[in-house]
């Protein structure tokens, strides 16, 4: 029997190999939208319990890593909409500390803070598409929405981040 | 092949932002924060995460205990039978 197959009837031991085999993925992806390690581990964990309690409804044929993906975006989004609106990311995380003006230092920090003010729908767009260079299919797929549909709310995102940054005194 | 992000910037440009503005709005949050691979820190899963599933399998289902139920039924069997005492449980919950 398929790997896919025990684990959809409920095989431990298939759970772990598949468990095995994709925990680093679905951490970088969940990093990617977290940006935090320890979180990123939680999240990793708490998506495939809710997959290994959802076994019973997955279809052997279909994509597990696609499946998995889908289910630790919704966990991580959940997660950005239960944080306080604006954290500071953690210093190994900012930016490295580039000897320039205090002007530029403050934009930075302007820019993060316009950008942690922005919908969590919105902000895991924009995150994956402009900071880590996704591609639209990817984010569409990891978000279980179209392309289109992905598009339109890196846009929106765009434009609200600018609308922000105004409101914050930066032009951008 | 996936077309990634930097590439797809000129397709279907609307609301009224260009491809530069795009770019530029682009090119300053990438300043302020970095893309993990770029920080070279924290984007690969550093440990096992086995041990902690297991544990998390390990765990007992979360019960309601059954007084809790037991007050619950008295709550709901109280607010349908005397409706006045509906802004005092309130006041308590």
């Amino acid at each position: 029997m398929e790997l896919q197959e025990r684990f959809a009837a409920g095989d431990l031991d298939a759970f772990e190999s598949l468990f095995r085999q994709h925990q680093g993925e679905v951490y970088r992806w969940v990093m990617r939208i977290v940006r935090d390690p320890a979180v990123a581990e939680d999240l990793t964990v708490e998506a495939f319990w809710r997959a290994h309690k959802a076994h019973g409804g997955f279809h052997p044929e279909a994509n597990f890593a696609a499946w998995l993906r889908r289910i630790a975006t919704n966990l991580a989004l959940d997660h950005l909409r239960k944080r306080r609106p604006y954290v500071e990311l953690p210093d190994d995380l900012a930016a490295e500390q580039k000897p320039d003006s205090a002007v530029q230092q403050q934009t930075r920090v302007a820019l993060r803070k316009a950008f942690a003010e922005l919908p969590p729908r919105l902000r895991v767009v924009a995150q994956l598409g402009l900071i880590e260079d996704e591609s639209y299919a990817e984010i569409a797929e990891g978000l279980g929405i179209s392309a289109g549909v992905a598009r339109t709310r890196m846009f929106r995102a765009v434009r609200l981040l600018r609308k922000n940054l105004r409101r914050l005194g930066v032009h951008a | 092949m996936k077309k990634p992000m930097r590439d797809g910037m000129n397709d279907n440009m609307k609301d009224g932002l260009s491809a530069d503005e795009f770019a530029t709005m682009r090119e300053q949050l990438r300043d302020a924060m970095p893309p993990l691979d770029e920080l070279g820190i924290g984007a690969e899963l550093r440990r096992d995460l086995w041990p902690d599933m297991r544990r998390r399998l390990e765990q007992p289902p979360v019960r309601v205990p059954w007084i809790d139920w037991a007050l619950l039924a008295t709550a709901s069997a109280a607010a349908i039978f005397f409706p006045a005492l509906i802004p005092a449980l309130l006041y308590h919950f």
